[in-house]
């Protein structure tokens, strides 16, 4: 077998379009830029493209380094790369901010044409839909008219669902990871904790602080630790973490004693620093809208009626957020429509984030899957 | 569920010949998915398979099945009633807790179900029951301690199954070996496989 290799350095491109992409608020957004990342090379007849969805931290930055001296690769540069599950010697991988994000694309950080300043709390929400959307402008940019697979965990799984509801003719394959087909009450409860601790932060001042020095990094470090307690599992904090001390004894006070503790604030700190509040807020949003089935009658299968892409659908054992449970309501959802699809559950301790992870079933599967689609 | 099929591929044809040309095919515990490649070539069927066990799961996929890795001990809830021409449960029924229950359950979502099981009333296992031992087989090759098999049952337990639900047997044919076995089938037959529908 030939030996994985890292895809060294790489550049990040910019999608300018002039064309008015029309909202699911019913606001316009009357041109916008998608930050964009492509590693391999598209082949003469275009047929090789797939395209990688982030989740709710997520970005464009896929896979390799800025430069030598960059600490750390993209986020799923454990999957992608020359014969990484997803080979780069055979795949064109396309990744790309999502609007409302803050790493290039057009969002609240970015400066508003109009005003001359940063969108702030203006920036329109942006929802999966009008991701998919907006990808799609960025496909069609490229001279690709079939993407051979549209793949994403969490949030990214729902955006290539929604790719395959919405372009049925352009996509062969959705690989949807770790997702559902709307999030539970449970979830919003979540998410709405993490914005209210955002919003209610007095460094937030409603969404506009890119003028002022300070950051509403308070309240953007509580969400950060909330999200990382339910991205994992109570085994897998176990494991990791137990009761065990940062030092020997109690000292009865309220500093860090856990090691738990020190490991969520560190979590936090170093997210507070990189991430953008009001993007924050925003994906959480478009988590809690996506529901294809809203509106017809809550049947899933009646939105699945035109797919004709085919599914790879995996979910892991310990996950809560988005249980194998909610997995399999996508399964019969396709089933119902004689629709080919794979499903796969995956033995994993580490919870929601295990999709993340370098699980060797789980990259087992995907290399397969991906090797039969060339 | 680890199943050994011992790559007993000669009642491949048989079960072929009870399924139509274009049918849509339910497998049920798939295995390396063999059984649906077959019925793929030679009845240009489509469908799906569902198996538990990992490496049987990866081996189904790399075969391009539509393999689903679900348990159906917990019933086949993901498929509405009549969603299949055949469902199938090749050499699996032994190793089932919910015996009962899968039957009807693939009553319900097939219009014609396919049964093959080793049939435990065969002499062979017989007689290594007189002499003390639990039986071993080519279609039985475990031992006591370690066999998936928690549900043996010869030929006419099944027939009483099938009577007793209302079950009914359109084929039935028992195989030794490669041929097919008429006489005394319950004490000569080493493979059994029905055909059924839901009266």
């Amino acid at each position: 077998m030939t030996s994985k290799k890292n895809i060294g350095i790489v550049k990040s491109k910019i999608f300018k379009s002039l064309i008015p992409l029309r909202l699911q608020s019913g606001k316009i957004l009357k041109e916008y830029n998608l930050m964009y990342e492509t590693y391999g090379t598209l082949n003469s007849k275009k047929d090789n493209a797939v395209l990688v969805c982030h989740a709710l931290s997520g970005n464009h930055h896929l896979a390799g380094r800025y430069s030598l001296k960059d600490k750390y690769p993209g986020w799923w540069d454990n999957l992608i790369g020359p014969n990484k599950p997803l080979d780069t010697n055979k795949f064109f991988v396309i990744g790309v901010n999502n609007l409302g994000g803050s790493d290039g694309s057009s969002g609240p950080k970015s400066i508003n044409k109009q005003t001359k300043k940063p969108w702030g709390a203006s920036f329109p929400i942006a929802t999966v839909e009008d991701w998919v959307n907006s990808h799609e402008a960025l496909i069609t940019s490229l001279n690709i008219s079939k993407l051979a697979g549209v793949i994403g965990g969490s949030l990214g799984g729902m955006q290539a669902i929604q790719w395959a509801i919405k372009f049925p003719e352009r996509i062969e394959h959705a690989i949807v990871i770790a997702a559902a087909p709307n999030l539970t009450a449970q979830n919003i409860a979540f998410n709405e904790v993490a914005r209210q601790s955002i919003i209610t932060d007095p460094d937030f001042n409603k969404g506009n602080y890119y003028k002022k020095n300070a950051r509403p990094r308070r309240g953007l470090r509580i969400a950060r630790m909330l999200g990382h307690i339910t991205y994992l599992s109570d085994d897998v904090m176990g494991s990791k973490f137990g009761r065990k001390l940062k030092n020997k004894n109690y000292h009865y006070n309220f500093n860090t004693e856990f090691e738990i503790e020190s490991y969520l604030n560190y979590q936090g700190d170093k997210f507070a620093k990189e991430f953008d509040a009001n993007t924050y807020i925003r994906m959480t949003k478009a988590l809690d809208y996506y529901d294809p089935a809203n509106g017809i009658n809550r049947n899933l299968s009646k939105v699945f009626k035109n797919i004709k892409s085919k599914f790879l659908v995996i979910s892991f054992t310990s996950d809560w957020r988005f249980s194998p449970n909610r997995s399999k309501e996508i399964v019969k959802a396709l089933l119902d429509n004689n629709i080919d699809v794979k499903y796969a559950e995956i033995t994993a301790a580490s919870g929601h984030d295990a999709f993340l992870m370098e699980e060797p079933r789980y990259h087992a599967i995907l290399h397969s899957y991906f090797n039969q689609m060339l | 569920m680890k199943l050994n099929k011992n790559n007993y591929r000669y009642d491949f044809p048989i079960i072929a010949n009870w399924v139509n040309s274009n049918s849509k095919v339910l497998d049920l515990g798939c295995g390396d998915g063999e059984l649906l490649n077959y019925l793929k070539k030679e009845r240009n069927i489509t469908g799906y398979g569902i198996e538990k066990d990992n490496d049987g799961w990866l081996k189904s996929l790399k075969k391009g099945i539509n393999v689903l890795q679900v348990d159906i001990e917990a019933g086949l809830p993901e498929f509405e009633d009549d969603a299949f021409d055949v469902v199938i449960l090749s050499k699996t029924i032994q190793s089932m807790h919910n015996t009962e229950e899968i039957l009807d359950e693939m009553l319900r979502v097939g219009k014609q179900v396919i049964v093959t099981f080793p049939n435990f009333g065969y002499w062979k296992d017989r007689i290594q029951s007189i002499q003390g031992t639990m039986p071993k087989s080519k279609e039985l090759p475990y031992s006591w301690f370690n066999t998936p098999n928690v549900h043996l049952c010869t030929i006419k337990d099944f027939d009483d199954l099938c009577k007793s639900k209302k079950y009914k047997i359109i084929n039935r044919l028992v195989l030794t070996d490669n041929k097919s076995v008429s006489f005394f089938p319950n004490l000569f037959g080493a493979l059994a496989l029905y055909n059924l529908v839901n009266r």
